[in-house]
């Protein structure tokens, strides 16, 4: 069968079998990687991508089941080369040691931020409640997070300066 | 690598459209909603079908949660996170947006649906316990027309449900009754997990005393549990810690929990009596107002 849905802004059409999941499709057809296949059980959501503007795991949607949405993977958080708030806080902050989970902690991170700029510690807990990191034990994930929410914070205060963000990255 | 068997996938773009597709396919086809149960047992090859039905694009005609004077009326594509978010549902029925916290995580309530979930039947699963608890039942639609099945009904068994053939569950009725309050408890081993047990309570009052109370209970038994027995003792009577201990020991008794990973069936028979406990009082105490 042929599916057509939208990646990272980009109209792709491919053809398919019909059970063929989302995470294979991104990784095998189009050769976006950044997205990781992890636990193949539904479990450990570092594969989450973005359906429609929400996370989701895309080991458990068919990429059929996508056609016609839009997607985003974690490809698509730099832009113009600046890494986004999020990717900045998980450098500062030591948020990843091996970096296997990080792709879908950073798009959960990323929608969670989108909706709830400010977040308590409990919400970020909450938001990445389902994902699984063996390394860090959450604590520097939290605070990768925190950092990102202070410094988009930081950011739209000082109007149209998204610099600083570029800035503090550079540190490490 | 696991991968679901081969299938041919077909998305149904109305209810009559997906009632159409499952009457020509046969018992061979399924439908497919959020798929956070359906697609994990394809991939263990403990479902396999021939065609798989989307229905996601039902979500706009689906996804409702209509507030009446009399009742609830809710969408089977009603998604975990519009159930959680809706203050109409948390406000006629608190049990909701209780049992809604810790069903799965974020990321699963984007997606899986109140239909998916009750057309599941998993015997642990939240939702089918605040559904029985409220004494709602289930809108089945086939060719030739509508049915009404009260929860205790629609159940027929682990993963079974009264849904046939060329049918498919598209509403829940939930039936409104004054002077009330609900409530839901679950003890799970970590975030997001399925519950080792739940008990959802639901109180009505009549000036001092209680006029009806229903205790649903997950995880203990081959189907998610409504216990008449505590209804029977609660009723006519005065809301008291005694009470609440009576209604604990009955449920206890009632319930058939195993032994597994989760826990013994000791630690699962004290779970329902102390859960159903807590959801008790909690509902009394919303009922009052004094909830803190």
């Amino acid at each position: 069968m042929q599916v057509s849905m939208t990646v990272n802004g980009d109209e792709v059409t491919r053809e398919i079998e019909g059970r063929l999941l989302l995470v294979h499709f991104l990784r095998d057809h189009l050769g976006l990687t950044g997205t990781h296949w992890g636990c193949d059980t539904s479990n450990c959501r570092t594969c989450v991508v973005w359906m429609d503007g929400e996370p989701v795991k895309s080991c458990t949607v068919l990429a059929a089941m996508a056609g016609g949405h839009e997607i985003r993977t974690v490809e698509d958080l730099e832009q113009d080369s600046v890494l986004d708030p999020v990717q900045q806080g998980f450098i500062q902050c030591h948020g990843l040691q091996c970096g296997f989970c990080t792709p879908g902690m950073m798009m959960t991170a990323r929608a969670l931020l989108d909706r709830s700029p400010d977040p308590s510690e409990h919400e970020i807990r909450e938001a990445i409640s389902g994902q699984i990191c063996r390394c860090t034990g959450y604590a520097t994930i939290v605070r990768s997070i925190q950092w990102a929410a202070a410094h988009e914070a930081a950011a739209g205060a000082e109007a149209e300066v998204p610099d600083a963000v570029v800035t503090a990255g550079s540190a490490s | 690598m696991q991968v679901p068997a081969p299938f041919e996938y077909q998305r149904a773009t109305s209810i009559d459209h997906a009632i159409g597709l499952l009457e020509r396919l046969g018992s061979s086809s399924r439908l497919v909603a959020g798929g956070h149960s359906l697609l994990p047992m394809m991939k263990l090859r403990l479902a396999n079908l021939e065609y798989l039905i989307d229905i996601n694009d039902l979500h706009e005609e689906l996804g409702y949660i209509t507030i009446e004077p009399s009742q609830i009326r809710v969408g089977a594509m009603a998604r975990h996170r519009e159930l959680l978010e809706s203050d109409g549902l948390a406000e006629a029925f608190p049990i909701f947006r209780d049992a809604e916290r810790v069903i799965a995580d974020p990321v699963v309530r984007n997606r899986g649906t109140i239909g998916g979930s009750l057309s599941q039947a998993d015997p642990s699963e939240d939702l089918s316990a605040v559904c029985t608890t409220l004494g709602a039942s289930c809108v089945i639609r086939g060719s030739s027309g509508e049915r009404v099945v009260a929860m205790e009904d629609f159940n027929r068994g682990p993963y079974e449900t009264a849904v046939g053939d060329g049918e498919m569950l598209v509403e829940i009725r939930i039936p409104i009754r004054p002077n009330g309050s609900s409530a839901y408890e679950k003890v799970e081993r970590r975030a997001g997990d399925w519950a080792v047990v739940s008990a959802g309570a639901a109180v009505w009052m009549d000036g001092e005393v209680i006029s009806d109370a229903r205790v649903g209970l997950a995880a203990v038994g081959p189907n998610t549990t409504g216990i008449p027995a505590i209804s029977e003792a609660l009723r006519g009577r005065a809301p008291s810690e005694e009470l609440y201990d009576k209604a604990g020991a009955i449920a206890a008794e009632s319930c058939q929990p195993v032994s597994d990973m989760r826990g013994s069936v000791e630690y699962k028979r004290h779970l329902a009596s102390e859960l159903t406990r807590r959801a008790l009082r909690r509902s009394v105490a919303r009922i009052h107002h004094e909830e803190v």
